[in-house]
């Protein structure tokens, strides 16, 4: 059964508006919230509901919220985190452009439950005309008191601000994204003190991503035991699947947790299967950090099993045959898609966007980067396929922050599961050279 | 880590007045209200976006050190800040800057295509400026929007599904813009309707 939490009356014309939402039950929690219940009790419903951040780490919102320090004499502080720079990610934006009240009913409940005064919505550089979406819905909420001071006569104060970054991948690392609000560089900090404890100016914060707080809404309303009976095992609830690459209906989809891979992919509903009618080669399930996975393990597990999306079921076989849910970027190979080109791809982009703190990462990366152009340019030796291996072995666990490890699984999953592939690049330089883009499959099969 | 930082391209200071009008001021007031009374130090990156865009479309140290005395913090920790995102242009940008995404689902459906044809089109190399000052062209990483790959922005308006006929249309179009007077700033409803 297709289940709607978070995109529920999306299909509304005008539901942006704060009139449109609130004739479709909008704000009805933050009533329930406010005025019915104590902040601890929105936690509890929070942690019974079984909701696992939505930003690609699956931690539990409500344990996450039940660290924070009430006993500080600091104020709370709660973070949006809508720096969304995953590659093949884009949910968040398609929330807040379309349903941004969503999100803000979401952050009044969650503030309360903090006792927080004052939130902030940390936005891409990139997504500057979100901005001004999130403004007006803002203004809008001042002026029918659903934000400020005394909200819904209830007592409780909270402002909401929205703060544009400046183009850092980093910054969606909720650390750096609190470094990049101080007004400093986007440097990761040292965990712990986890940010619960000394988090945005040395006071307990909590950092959510957009889709999480979209989901507390609902939770309020429906109680959080209904919320967990949805979605399967300790994958409670729905989640936001960006789906792109090549495939014949690309775009943001929600669908209930242990959904099974291939009808998410093949059904009409949703992907609507592989573009011009070509072969399945790989799927990258999670965002680009995750591993890779061929068509064979995406669509089935090594037990044989049905591959679901959930967090339990894409974890399956551990990295040997498994891969993470992560931000639900879902991106999609046909069979003539060069995974060296690609992977080479990827390893630029996490160069670029290394901060340079950490030696593994501000040194590996590059390495990295630089092997695979070469291998990519058809001037690669077969011992650079296990230089490789060795780098990401490197990098991995021996950052501040899962940068590294975002930048060393993707190549480290490409070379088990291809590494066919980048032996061809070695053997056959000439035909390397000549072609560009795509489609070396037929030279390789062959 | 961007390229930038092994540049360090930081503009010769040439020692111009560099202010904010009274309206711009105001606006950094009521940025600065965002903020404890304490931390004044956040509201460095929207100052800077603020500054960058009502100073040719790109900062040199003259702006930065105002910046840096308008927030009352020592200027390297702005210059610090100015080389770290990629947002921030140290070297001076045409009218319109095109970014164009070559991150990996945007490279698989056509992404690199049109960053060759927008070489060829504008005579010019990545990272390089037009001669009439009116178009700089960058590769930049995922800009967010993979479902309607290939995509690129320019300034801040997104093109998405693009193919090489709409890119002519959309150049062609911005050169007749740029004749125009500034044109008033479209609300995100007006965008959006």
């Amino acid at each position: 059964m297709e289940r709607k939490i978070i995109l529920e009356n999306i299909e509304v014309e005008g539901i942006r508006f704060l009139n449109v939402y609130r004739k479709h039950g909008g704000y009805s929690s933050v009533e329930k919230a406010l005025k019915t219940m104590t902040p601890d009790e929105v936690v509890n419903e929070v942690k019974l509901a079984g909701l696992r951040g939505r930003g690609g780490a699956g931690f539990p919102a409500g344990m996450k919220w039940s660290f924070i320090d009430k006993k500080s004499n600091k104020p709370h502080y709660l973070v949006c985190n809508a720096d969304e720079s995953e590659p093949g990610t884009f949910k968040d934006r398609y929330l807040m452009e379309h349903i941004p009240h969503r999100l803000i009913e979401g952050m009044i409940c969650a503030s309360y439950a903090l006792e927080a005064h004052t939130a902030y919505i940390y936005v891409r550089g990139e997504y500057k005309y979100i901005v001004g979406i999130l403004n007006e819905a803002i203004k809008e909420c001042y002026q029918q008191g659903l934000l400020g001071e005394n909200i819904l006569g209830s007592h409780y104060d909270l402002d909401i601000y929205v703060h544009c970054g400046a183009g850092a991948y980093i910054c969606g690392e909720e650390t750096a994204l609190l470094e990049s609000l101080e007004g400093k560089r986007g440097n990761p900090r040292l965990k712990p003190p986890f940010p619960a404890v000394k988090g945005l100016y040395q006071s307990p914060t909590v950092v959510n991503n957009v889709e999480t707080l979209s989901n507390i809404g609902w939770i309020v309303n429906n109680g959080g035991e209904t919320f967990a009976k949805i979605g399967i095992g300790k994958s409670t609830g729905t989640k936001l699947i960006s789906a792109c690459g090549h495939i014949n209906r690309p775009g943001v989809y929600e669908i209930e947790l242990g959904l099974p891979v291939e009808e998410f992919l093949y059904s009409e509903q949703y992907c609507g299967g592989i573009k011009d009618g070509k072969e399945l080669k790989a799927v990258i399930p999670g965002g680009s950090s995750v591993p890779i996975l061929p068509k064979n393990l995406i669509l089935n597990t090594l037990q044989g099993e049905k591959r679901l999306l959930s967090y339990e079921s894409l974890a399956e076989g551990g990295f040997v045959s498994g891969s993470m849910l992560g931000s639900g970027g879902f991106i999609v190979y046909d069979e003539d898609d060069c995974i060296v080109r690609n992977t080479y791809n990827f390893s630029r982009f996490y160069h670029h966007e290394s901060c340079g703190q950490c030696s593994p990462c501000r040194e590996g990366t590059g390495w990295m980067d630089s092997v695979l152009y070469r291998l990519e340019n058809g001037e690669g030796k077969m011992k650079d396929i296990d230089l490789l291996v060795n780098i990401s072995s490197h990098i991995e666990g021996n950052t501040i922050c899962p940068l590294g490890d975002a930048a060393a699984w993707p190549v480290a999953a490409a070379i088990r599961h291809f590494r066919e592939e980048f032996e061809f690049h070695v053997t056959h330089p000439e035909i390397v050279r000549n072609i560009k883009h795509g489609s070396l499959a037929k030279y390789i099969n062959n | 880590m961007s390229d930038k930082h092994f540049h360090h391209k930081l503009y010769v200071k040439k020692n111009i007045d560099v202010a904010f009008s009274p309206d711009t001021l105001r606006k950094v007031e009521s940025i600065l209200s965002h903020y404890p009374e304490d931390q004044k130090k956040s509201a460095l990156i929207p100052v800077l976006q603020i500054a960058q865009e009502e100073f040719g479309g790109s900062l040199n140290v003259d702006i930065m050190d105002y910046v840096a005395s308008l927030l009352n913090i020592t200027p390297i920790e702005v210059y610090e800040v100015a080389t770290f995102y990629s947002q921030f242009y140290l070297d001076p940008v045409g009218k319109y800057v095109i970014e164009v995404c070559q991150t990996g689902p945007c490279a698989i459906c056509g992404g690199e295509d049109v960053l060759h044809y927008l070489e060829q089109k504008l005579k010019i190399k990545v990272g390089e400026t037009t001669e009439d000052k009116l178009f700089t062209l960058k590769a930049v990483e995922c800009l967010g929007a993979c479902g309607s790959a290939p995509v690129m922005q320019v300034n801040t308006e997104f093109y998405e599904y693009l193919n090489l006929d709409k890119i002519d249309d959309i150049l062609e179009t911005l050169r007749k813009e740029s004749a125009l007077p500034k044109p008033e700033k479209q609300t995100w409803k007006e965008r959006l309707s």
